[in-house]
């Protein structure tokens, strides 16, 4: 076994170069899709925006002295945010199986953290962008208050983080597009449009509410909406501990899975 | 004392009940063009994967320049670069984003651009370096698979049958510039199912077969084991005399390969032939090259094959 390591490729700055390499690529990816990646989900929250509104923006107040147009976007940002960061990190990995190119990343000497990494900032880079183009937009309709800007910073970091890690999961997982829709449509779709986007859950029965507490997109949605009106259904700080936990246990299960090189190498 | 390029020690592989490698031995020095063949299903590309690092072994080391790949994954992968046997591109970029990507991918940066520009004129690509992978032809794609591999610049480059599918234009500039790579000090490790391009190209050759290496010798050295001149007689559908069936090395639709030590059995065979009121359709006589080597020790696993090709 050798151990001399005089390559100028395992400097500190080289070493860096690979994965900004890969995350560059990423972000390259999307952006040249950006009709498809961007404009369509923000198109897509905003027609929510005009229909819930209209229709009840006379009938709905959840909080005392906010429009229910108010309290709706920060609940479609985040749900927006969290879908299209799993988006990145999913149909960039499924697509790279199914076209065989993955083989280009898995020939480096990336690491598996480094790997992780890149498509995780990908992931949420793509998350941020499509929450902030949403937000601009709905700045058109609703002055929004916001009442502690790190709570929605730190919400909107760590849910795309979250979903991003979800969507390398799934990635790595899903061997064909259609097992990936079913990741799609049967745990994403459900758990965000049950997460108390276009309503807060103590308008829903106990039962349901004891149910929507089980799931972590309601945390992400509720603590999100916390930094806009100072308000929400749980603690903002107990939100954080569950979100922050969700997405530590699904990182050690990626770099896991990553490491051993599950369904990515034989 | 420089390290072996290739190292392979006692590697096994099952898939499932299936052993696809029986314990491999091999050592690929620096500077060697070196071919591995075999027939389809004889473990090459499983091998190839292992030193790739796409499959793990299930025992046995496998070393680049002397960093194990495993435990020193990152230092063997930064020595190689592996051209994948299917035609596999990312629709997104174009051919110079890719080689971009490809170099940046192990830590190499704009310093590389002029190695990458010398990749795409040595390939002829340089006039397709803007052009999107997806509108590229077939033959265009093989060309920037092989360049993707070289874009890191690695000493050592394997490619898993890069002419497969391959005009025979193509096929010639391909291997003027891996010649060319190899002169520059660069080892080549090539499967092919070509065996006239081993033959030509390769300094030293590995034969497999089901899992194992059945021989490993310089291309000289396997030709002259297997010196000697070939009759191939065109006969059909007959039943050979016995005192002939010996000689046979090979039979595929009705052409019968015999296997002469001298010029003298020319006439030993045609007047069995003769005796036998067997009628000879076509006659030549070659000297024996890599394709007979290799249905030799191959054996039936071979015999489907056409001339030059395997």
């Amino acid at each position: 076994m050798r151990h001399l390591e005089t390559d100028p490729a395992s400097t500190w700055a080289s070493s860096l170069r690979g994965p900004w390499t890969l995350l560059k690529k990423e972000l390259l990816r999307f952006w040249r899709v950006a009709f498809q990646t961007v404009a369509a989900p923000v198109i897509t929250a905003l027609l929510y925006l005009l229909i819930f509104s209209h229709v009840l923006e006379s009938h709905v107040q959840v909080y005392d002295g906010v429009p229910y147009t108010a309290f709706l976007i920060p609940g479609l940002i985040m749900m927006s945010v969290l879908q299209n960061a799993f988006a990145n990190s999913s149909s960039s990995l499924i697509q790279s199986k199914v076209m065989g190119n993955i083989v280009f990343i898995l020939l480096t000497p990336l690491t598996h953290m480094q790997f992780f990494m890149a498509f995780l900032i990908a992931a949420i880079i793509r998350g941020l962008v499509v929450g902030l183009c949403i937000y601009l937009v709905a700045m058109w309709f609703v002055d929004l208050s916001v009442a502690n800007p790190w709570l929605i910073i730190a919400f909107a970091l760590l849910g795309s983080a979250l979903l991003g890690t979800f969507g390398i999961i799934a990635g790595i997982w899903a061997d064909r597009f259609d097992q990936m829709a079913a990741f799609q449509n049967f745990i994403i779709m459900p758990l965000t449009f049950l997460s108390g986007v276009f309503y807060s859950i103590h308008s829903l029965p106990p039962f349901w509410q004891k149910v929507s507490q089980l799931n972590p997109f309601f945390y992400m949605i509720d603590g999100f909406r916390y930094g806009f009106f100072g308000k929400g259904d749980v603690s903002p700080m107990f939100s954080l501990l569950i979100v922050g936990g969700a997405f530590l246990v699904l990182a050690l299960i990626t770099l896991k899975m990553l490491k051993s090189g599950y369904k990515l190498r034989s | 004392m420089s390290q072996p390029a290739i190292k392979i020690s006692g590697v096994h592989k099952y898939f499932g009940t299936l052993h696809a490698l029986k314990g491999i031995d091999l050592t690929i020095e620096p500077g060697e063009f070196f071919a591995l063949l075999g027939p389809n299903g004889a473990g090459k590309s499983t091998l190839i994967n292992i030193l790739a690092g796409l499959i793990a072994p299930d025992s046995g080391n496998v070393s680049v320049m002397g960093f194990d790949a495993g435990s020193q994954y990152q230092q063997a992968r930064q020595l190689l670069g592996v051209v994948p046997q299917e035609l596999v591109f990312d629709p997104f970029f174009n051919v110079r984003e890719m080689l971009r990507f490809q170099a940046g991918y192990f830590g190499r940066g704009r310093e590389n651009d002029a190695w990458v520009d010398e990749i795409l004129e040595g390939l002829g690509l340089a006039d397709k370096a803007n052009t999107n992978m997806r509108r590229l032809s077939g033959g265009m794609k093989r060309r920037a698979l092989i360049a993707q591999a070289l874009a890191h610049k690695p000493p050592v480059i394997v490619l898993d049958e890069p002419t497969a599918g391959v005009d025979v234009e193509l096929r010639q500039m391909l291997w003027e510039f891996i010649k060319k790579l190899n002169r520059d000090g660069h080892t080549i490790i090539l499967t092919t199912h070509y065996l006239e391009e081993a033959e030509t190209l390769c300094s030293r050759v590995g034969m497999m077969k089901q899992g194992q290496i059945v021989a490993l010798d310089s291309t000289a050295n396997l030709l002259n084991k297997f010196s000697g001149k070939h009759l191939r007689l065109t006969l059909g559908d007959v039943v050979l005399p016995a005192n002939i069936g010996e000689l046979v090395r090979h039979v595929e639709n009705g052409i019968y390969t015999f296997a002469l030590d001298d010029m003298a059995q020319i006439e030993f065979v045609l007047s069995a032939l003769r005796t036998a009121n067997i009628k000879v359709l076509d006659m030549q006589l070659n000297e024996a090259d890599l394709e007979d080597v290799f249905l030799s020790l191959v054996g039936n696993s071979g015999q489907s094959a056409a001339r030059g090709t395997f």
